[in-house]
């Protein structure tokens, strides 16, 4: 190992720092996005070659997207939360029969959504957080919970035909300058639609939540090691308990995303969207064991699993079964990939 | 409130379950001074510091800082209220960067302004000529750097009280001058500094008043200079220096052959545990033991014996022999069985029966697709029941349901089973009742006179001087004396322990 003299003609021996566990894996999930997303222009052709297949997985994955970053946040504290696949049916649900049954109107159904991933994020973060349960029973019963609680709500598939909110859904915002010409020569623009944009939004903000204020490191001292964290005088407490609130927060947002990608709540809406949740952050770089991981990294893991999905798909092999087979082995060749790597840094050192 | 005070602490009490960890413990902390805090373990230290920091909540007494009573409910509060603590095991994270764990948790804003912090903490670690880049994971920085980095930590927040719990074990001489120079800066600026160590060179280095804990009750307050090192061996071992009336043990250790070969001989043995290579021999018929305070390094020369821990280099000879040691079933192999100090890490298998553990030695030795028949251990295992007199329900009783004192003796039925020439059996008598200490005793005795050789290790040094006929003494991690015959009381032992002028 190189060490070099200290630039500022200080006369002590110092190494140039080398890349944090973090930002190594933000750029390995980069650069396999990157990569498997070229090869697919490359080879496969057929839709890829567009900007709208791009624009269209981002317009499918929306929910997922904020669903994912919630669970970064509980992941990097050390915890994990697997009622949100079931919460987000839980909104869709809920927010359909009050317009359709209800009256209700727009507004006030987001703040149903709101309100049902906060109840969540706020019950299990106080059990896990100040009871000390553990988090994937706590969340485990939490899945139960919300599932029975749509069955309640209503039993059947709920189509919203609220007009407003019908409008909203079918909302396109024009991307500029990435449309694309077809065979008769008719440009049709790209677009995406509104979660997409929403979804953004929650990545840009829990980014900086995450680099830049105090709340965020402290998510990852404690995931790092709780006990020096409240050595170090970080309340770990409140802080666990923060990030339930706030994935809950991230499932409510993200339940109402699904809500207006489908325009219906039923009880099959996003089964098994958690362990999707769950796979995009590992993917993303972020580690199951805490105190690693980062907002980006998860916005590439969603990519990253979404465009496998799309390229199982375009290869012809449409049985779900391919694409869960395809996912399973990417998932496993990440892992270990990242844990060679860092195994590889962590011997380096010695 | 006593002139200068900054931090008085009066009557302190806490309990864990079944253990007075403290008893009315008052400790006073003056403006300015460096202030030793020493007892062995389970003294009460560790306790002590985590009741001032707010890690455990204190079931009695009041602490008094700057004059003002108050109560410290978290680290966090500690911090807050000027209480800056560098603990013995490193409590930074390390998946976060060397600036980061100087500052997080005490900065004030919601945001962290990570320029100013890789600045300051740049030029913190500068000054302390701490060989670190900032923006450094913590993680792969070896263990003496984060340690530096937590005393960075320490000494940067504005703080009347600054506790160093053991903060200068894992630091080589150069490091640790490093630190008692910082100490003594900050002393001069009129901080209150208590100092936790094992090392007794370093308090007499550095510090002007030592508090003497024993059994997590106070022993009392000393000026440095009043208290000679041979002293504070005695008050912190709680044997009083003129105790003359030892009971020497029987006359079997004359019997011994001295001149003869040894049945094990170590000749500048380096183990990677931090004792330095030493030698090492033991005769037929002899019981030996190791002594010194808590982590001078006992524990450690005799895993390196029984090669428990990684052996890098010297010659070990068994009945004149050369032979290679590199791991414990080597060492059993050669008739060594080693008992460990701490029977529930690396001694007993909870689950498995009485009859399971007292074979496992045995079996170990025979290999494992040779079991014995149910039958045969049945035999070994009641033959042993009854020779130790071990109390158990039944040979299936699973052992972790047996008291202390019984686990010892089932682990000792193991390795007498094994029938080793050379027993080495460290702390056996920690934590069990006085009638089964006296027991074990007199077996090691009774092994010693059937012609087995063994070496005893007991914190106690009444066990060891009634059991033992040589015993090698030990200081931070080195062998600084042998000690047998006349030489074998308390007043020799604990000046040998002490060291330097006594």
């Amino acid at each position: 190992m190189s060490i070099n003299s200290n630039a500022l003609g200080s006369n002590k021996l110092k190494k140039r720092a080398s890349l944090t566990d973090t930002n190594l894996l933000l750029i390995i999930t980069i650069a396999v996005f990157v990569v498997m997303y070229i090869c697919a222009v490359v080879f496969l052709k057929k839709g890829f070659t567009k900007p709208q297949m791009f624009f269209n997985i981002l317009n499918e994955n929306a929910s997922l997207l904020v669903l994912s970053c919630g669970m970064t946040l509980v992941m990097i504290t050390g915890g994990i939360d697997i009622s949100v696949g079931q919460v987000t049916s839980l909104v869709c649900m809920a927010c359909a029969v009050h317009l359709e049954k209800n009256g209700g109107n727009v507004f006030t159904s987001i703040l149903i959504a709101l309100g049902i991933g906060l109840a969540f994020g706020i019950v299990q973060g106080f059990l896990v957080a100040y009871l000390e349960f553990q988090p994937f029973i706590v969340t485990l019963a939490g899945l139960f919970f919300a599932k029975g609680m749509t069955t309640i709500v209503c039993s059947d598939r709920v189509a919203v035909t609220f007009e407003p909110f019908v409008k909203l859904c079918r909302t396109e915002i024009t991307v500029p300058f990435m449309g694309s010409v077809n065979k008769k020569g008719i440009y049709i623009p790209a677009y995406v639609e509104v979660g997409v944009i929403v979804a953004l939004v929650v990545v840009i903000l829990l980014f900086c939540l995450l680099r830049w204020t105090k709340l965020g490191r402290n998510f990852y001292a404690v995931g790092g090691n709780n006990q020096s964290a409240n050595m170090l005088g970080i309340n770990v407490k409140l802080t666990k308990f923060l990030a339930h609130v706030l994935c809950g927060l991230c499932a409510g947002i993200g339940g109402y995303l699904f809500f207006l990608h489908a325009c219906s709540g039923s009880p099959l809406h996003a089964q098994g969207a958690e362990m999707n949740a769950i796979a995009s952050s590992i993917i993303g770089g972020t580690l199951l064991s805490g105190g690693v991981g980062n907002i980006i990294g998860t916005l590439f893991g969603v990519l990253s699993l979404s465009t496998i999905k799309n390229i199982v798909t375009s290869l012809g092999l449409e049985d779900a079964w391919w694409t869960n087979i395809t996912v399973g082995v990417m998932l496993c060749i990440f892992l270990l990939v990242q844990s060679v790597i860092l195994a590889r840094k962590n011997n380096k050192k010695k | 409130m006593k002139e200068g005070a900054v931090l008085e602490m009066r009557g302190i009490c806490k309990f864990f379950p079944g253990v007075r960890a403290l008893e009315n413990v008052d400790f006073t902390l003056r403006e300015g001074e460096i202030h030793a805090l020493m007892g062995e373990n389970g003294a009460g230290k560790s306790t002590l510091i985590k009741v001032l920091t707010g890690v455990y909540p204190k079931d009695g007494g009041d602490v008094t800082l700057s004059g003002q009573p108050v109560h410290i409910k978290s680290p966090q509060d500690a911090q807050n209220k000027g209480i800056a603590t560098v603990y013995q095991e490193i409590t930074l994270c390390p998946n976060l960067t060397v600036a980061e764990n100087m500052y997080i948790g005490r900065t004030k804003g919601p945001l962290t302004n990570w320029g100013k912090i890789n600045r300051d903490a740049g030029k913190l670690l500068d000054e302390l000529g701490i060989p670190v880049s900032a923006t450094e994971q913590l993680g792969n920085c070896s263990i003496a750097i984060q340690q530096m980095v937590a005393i960075a930590r320490a000494v940067d927040m504005d703080c009347k009280v600054l506790i160093l719990d053991e903060p200068t074990s894992s630091l080589d001489e150069q490091e640790v001058q490093k630190l008692f120079t910082l100490m003594r800066d900050l002393k001069a600026k009129g901080v209150g500094i208590i100092f936790v160590t094992h090392f007794l060179e370093q308090v007499y280095e550095v510090c002007d008043r030592i508090t003497v804990l024993r059994d997590g009750k106070l022993v009392g307050e000393y000026i440095i200079e009043d208290l000679p090192r041979v002293q504070l061996v005695s008050k912190m071992l709680g044997k009083d220096f003129d105790d003359m009336a030892d009971i020497k043990s029987g006359s079997e250790a004359e019997k011994i052959d001295y001149n003869g070969t040894p049945v094990y001989q170590a000749i500048n043995l380096t183990g990677t545990t931090g004792i330095k290579p030493f030698d090492f021999e033991i005769h037929k018929g002899e019981v030996n033991g190791f002594t010194g305070l808590l982590g001078s390094g006992r524990s450690e020369s005799v895993r390196a014996i029984f090669g428990a821990d990684r052996v890098v280099a010297g010659t070990v000879k068994i009945n004149g022999e050369e032979v290679k040691i590199r791991k414990p079933l080597d060492a059993m192999k050669h008739g060594i069985s080693y008992l460990p100090e701490d029977r529930k890490l690396d001694g007993i298998v909870g689950d498995l029966s009485v009859r399971d553990n007292i074979i496992l030695a045995l079996q170990v030795m025979k290999g494992f697709f040779k079991p014995f028949s149910k039958a045969e251990a049945e035999k070994l295992a009641d033959e042993y029941i009854k020779l130790l007199s071990i109390k158990t329900a039944s040979q299936d009783t699973p052992i972790k349901s047996l008291s202390g004192g019984n686990q010892q003796k089932v682990i000792l039925a193991r390795w007498l089973l094994a029938n080793p020439q050379y027993l080495i059996l460290d702390e056996p008598t920690r934590g069990i009742d006085v009638g089964t200490k006296v027991e074990i005793q007199k077996l090691v005795l009774k092994l010693a006179a059937e012609g087995k050789s063994v070496t005893f290790i007991s914190s106690e040094i009444d066990e060891m001087i009634r059991t033992c006929s040589r015993l090698v003494v030990m200081r931070d991690g080195k062998v600084v004396g042998e000690l047998k015959g006349d030489d074998l009381n308390q007043n020799k032992i604990m000046a040998t322990i002490a060291g330097g002028e006594s």
